[in-house]
C-alpha cells in the first residue's frame, strides 16, 4: 500500500488508562476505497481505537495521519470529511428524524440540504418517519437514522462501531448492502468495528483482528482462512483466541 | 465540503430552537419562575411598604428580584442546553462534527440570552400592572446590571459544564447549587456594611456586590455610580477567563480519559 493510496495511517498508537494498557503500539493503514472490519472480543479495544481515531479519545503515544493531515494535532482540517455511527451515541431523542437531519446537516455544513435528506430518507426507508420524534422509533429505525445522519456529509472515511448490533437478520443484511453500496457508488472508506465474524467477512476486504490492545493478524477474509485452514473467520478467530489464553 | 462557524452555530441553535418546539413544558418553564418570583417578591414588597415603607422605596425588593434572576436565568439556560447533550448522549456527535468548543460556547451563550430574555422582559413587563413598578424606570444603567450579570451567569456556566464534562451527571446538582452560594456575598437585599467583615471580604470580589450596590445607589440615593459597574465588569472579564480555561482544562481532561463517549453518571 503506497503512501498515496492511504487514506490512513496509525503509527505505534497506544492509550493507557493509568496502569491499564487499552491499545497498544497499534499501527495499521488504510487504503482508499475499502472496507475494513475491526474484529475483537469484549476489551481487545476496538472502540478505544475507534475513538482516537475520531479525536473522541485523546493517545498516549503515537501518531495518526488522515488525509495527509496530522489528525492529533489538526483534526478540524479533516472532521468535515468523516463521519461515524455508534450504538453508545444517541441522536436528540425529542427531535423528529427530520430536524435531526437538518441540525446535522448544518453542523456538517451540507449545500441542498433538503435535496440531501431527501435522498437519504428514500435510500434508508425513512419517508414515513421524518415526523416522528427519535424516542418513538424502535431500535432498527433509529440504526437507520443513525447511519442516514452518518452519510448526511457524504464522508470519504466513516467509522462505524457495532452498527448492526441489536437489529434483526433481514436489517443487518440490509444495512450491509447499503454500506457496500455506499462504498461502491462513492469510493468511501470504512472502517467498522464488530463482534459479528460472518458480517465481517461478508462485507470487508481486509480485516485487522485485535486482542489485548494488540493487532493480533490481518488480511482478507480468504487470505485468513487459508492461511490458518479454516472454513471461516469464526474458526480463525476462535483459534486466535484460544492462542491468547495460553500466552 | 467546507463549512462556516455561521452554518455551524446557526445548526446549533436550529436544535436549541427545536427542542424548545417539542417540549411546551420546557418553554413554559422559562417564563414561568421569573413571573411566579416577581409575583411572590411583590406581594412582599407591598406588604413591607405600609409595615416598613424604607424597605420598599422606588420598588427596589422587586428590582433586586428581577436583577438577580437574570442571573440565574442566564445560567440554567446555558447549563440546561448543554445538560440537554448530555442526556440525550449526543455530546460525542458534537464533538466529531466540525463544531469547533468556542462555536458551541457561542451557541449556547446566544441561546442563553435568547433564553434569558423570553423570561425576564415578560415577568418585567407584568410587574408595572401588578405593583405599579417599573423596572425599566433604571434607564440605561439596568442594560449595565442586566448584562453584568448574564456575563457572571455564564462564567459560573463554563465552570459547571466542565465540570459536567470532567465527572459526568453525577454533578449536575452544581447547576443549581453554585448560583445560590454567591447569593448571600452578592448584597442583593441588603447594603454590604450589613454583613461581618469576614464576609465583607469575600464579597469585594463578586461582580454581583458591585452590581447591586450600584442598583440600591440608583433607586433609592437616585445617584449613578459608574465606576461599581466597571468594577463588576473587569471582575467578570476575570472570572470568564477562569471559567473558560475550567471548561477546555476538563475538556481536555474529558478527551484523555475518554469521557466524551461515554457522558453519563
Amino acid at each position: 500500500m503506497t503512501q498515496i493510496e492511504s487514506l490512513l495511517e496509525v503509527s505505534h498508537l497506544s492509550k493507557k488508562f493509568g496502569s491499564v494498557s487499552a491499545v497498544s503500539e497499534l499501527s495499521f493503514s488504510l487504503s482508499r476505497s475499502s472496507i475494513v472490519g475491526l474484529l475483537g472480543g469484549n476489551g481487545a479495544g476496538k472502540t478505544t481505537t475507534l475513538s482516537m481515531i475520531l479525536g473522541l479519545l485523546e493517545p498516549s503515544a503515537g501518531s495518526i495521519q488522515l488525509f495527509g493531515q496530522d489528525f492529533i494535532k489538526n483534526r478540524h482540517a479533516v472532521l468535515h470529511r468523516m463521519n461515524f455511527c455508534s450504538p453508545y451515541v444517541d441522536l436528540p431523542q425529542r427531535l423528529t428524524v427530520s430536524e435531526n437531519l437538518r441540525v446535522f446537516a448544518g453542523l456538517y455544513g451540507v449545500k441542498n440540504a433538503s435535496e440531501k435528506i431527501a435522498h437519504l430518507a428514500n435510500d434508508f426507508r425513512l419517508v414515513e418517519l421524518m415526523n416522528q420524534p427519535i424516542r418513538r422509533l424502535s431500535s432498527g429505525q433509529k440504526t437507520r437514522v443513525s447511519l442516514a445522519k452518518a452519510l448526511i456529509n457524504c464522508p470519504e472515511f466513516l467509522l462505524l462501531d457495532e452498527p448492526t448490533a441489536s437489529l434483526s437478520p433481514d436489517v443487518s443484511h440490509w444495512v450491509r448492502s447499503r454500506l457496500a453500496d455506499y462504498r461502491d457508488r462513492t469510493g468511501s472508506t470504512i472502517l467498522f468495528a464488530s463482534h459479528d465474524m460472518r458480517e465481517v467477512e461478508l462485507l470487508c476486504d481486509h480485516i485487522m483482528i485485535m486482542s489485548r490492545g494488540r493487532l493480533i493478524e490481518q488480511g482478507s477474509p480468504e487470505e485468513l482462512k487459508q492461511h490458518y485452514g479454516r472454513d471461516s473467520l469464526e474458526e480463525v478467530f476462535l483459534e486466535l483466541s484460544k492462542g491468547r489464553e495460553g500466552e | 465540503m467546507n463549512t462556516s462557524s455561521y452554518d455551524r452555530i446557526s445548526a446549533l441553535l436550529l436544535r436549541y430552537f427545536f427542542l424548545l418546539r417539542s417540549s411546551w413544558p420546557r418553554l413554559l418553564e422559562i417564563a414561568y419562575w421569573p413571573t411566579v418570583q416577581m409575583i411572590i417578591w411583590g406581594f412582599t414588597s407591598l406588604h413591607f411598604s405600609q409595615a416598613s415603607p424604607e424597605l420598599t422605596t422606588g420598588g427596589i425588593l422587586i428590582s433586586a428580584v428581577l436583577i438577580w434572576d437574570s442571573l440565574f436565568r442566564s445560567h440554567i439556560s446555558y447549563t440546561l442546553s448543554f445538560l440537554e447533550e448530555m442526556w440525550s448522549r449526543n455530546l460525542a456527535n458534537l464533538f466529531v462534527s466540525p463544531l469547533r468548543s468556542w462555536e458551541l460556547i457561542l451557541s449556547l451563550a446566544t441561546v442563553s440570552m435568547i433564553r434569558t430574555l423570553i423570561g425576564m422582559v415578560p415577568a418585567a413587563l407584568l410587574a408595572i400592572p401588578f405593583f405599579g413598578i417599573s423596572i425599566f424606570d433604571l434607564g440605561l444603567p439596568l442594560l449595565g446590571f442586566f448584562l453584568n450579570l448574564v456575563f457572571t451567569g455564564w462564567a459560573i456556566s463554563q465552570a459547571v459544564t466542565g465540570i459536567l464534562l470532567r465527572y459526568g451527571l453525577g454533578a449536575e446538582s452544581l447547576t443549581w447549587m453554585l448560583p445560590f452560594l454567591l447569593a448571600p456575598f452578592s448584597c442583593i437585599y441588603y447594603p454590604l456594611e450589613t454583613l461581618p467583615n469576614w464576609m465583607q471580604l469575600i464579597s469585594k470580589f463578586l461582580s454581583t456586590t458591585y452590581v447591586f450596590e450600584g442598583m440600591r445607589a440608583l433607586i433609592l440615593e437616585d445617584e449613578w455610580i459608574p465606576h461599581l459597574l466597571w468594577k463588576a465588569l473587569a471582575l467578570n472579564g476575570i472570572y470568564f477567563v477562569v471559567g473558560l480555561t475550567l471548561f477546555c482544562v476538563a475538556l481536555r481532561a474529558a478527551r484523555r480519559r475518554g469521557l466524551l463517549l461515554q457522558s453519563g453518571e
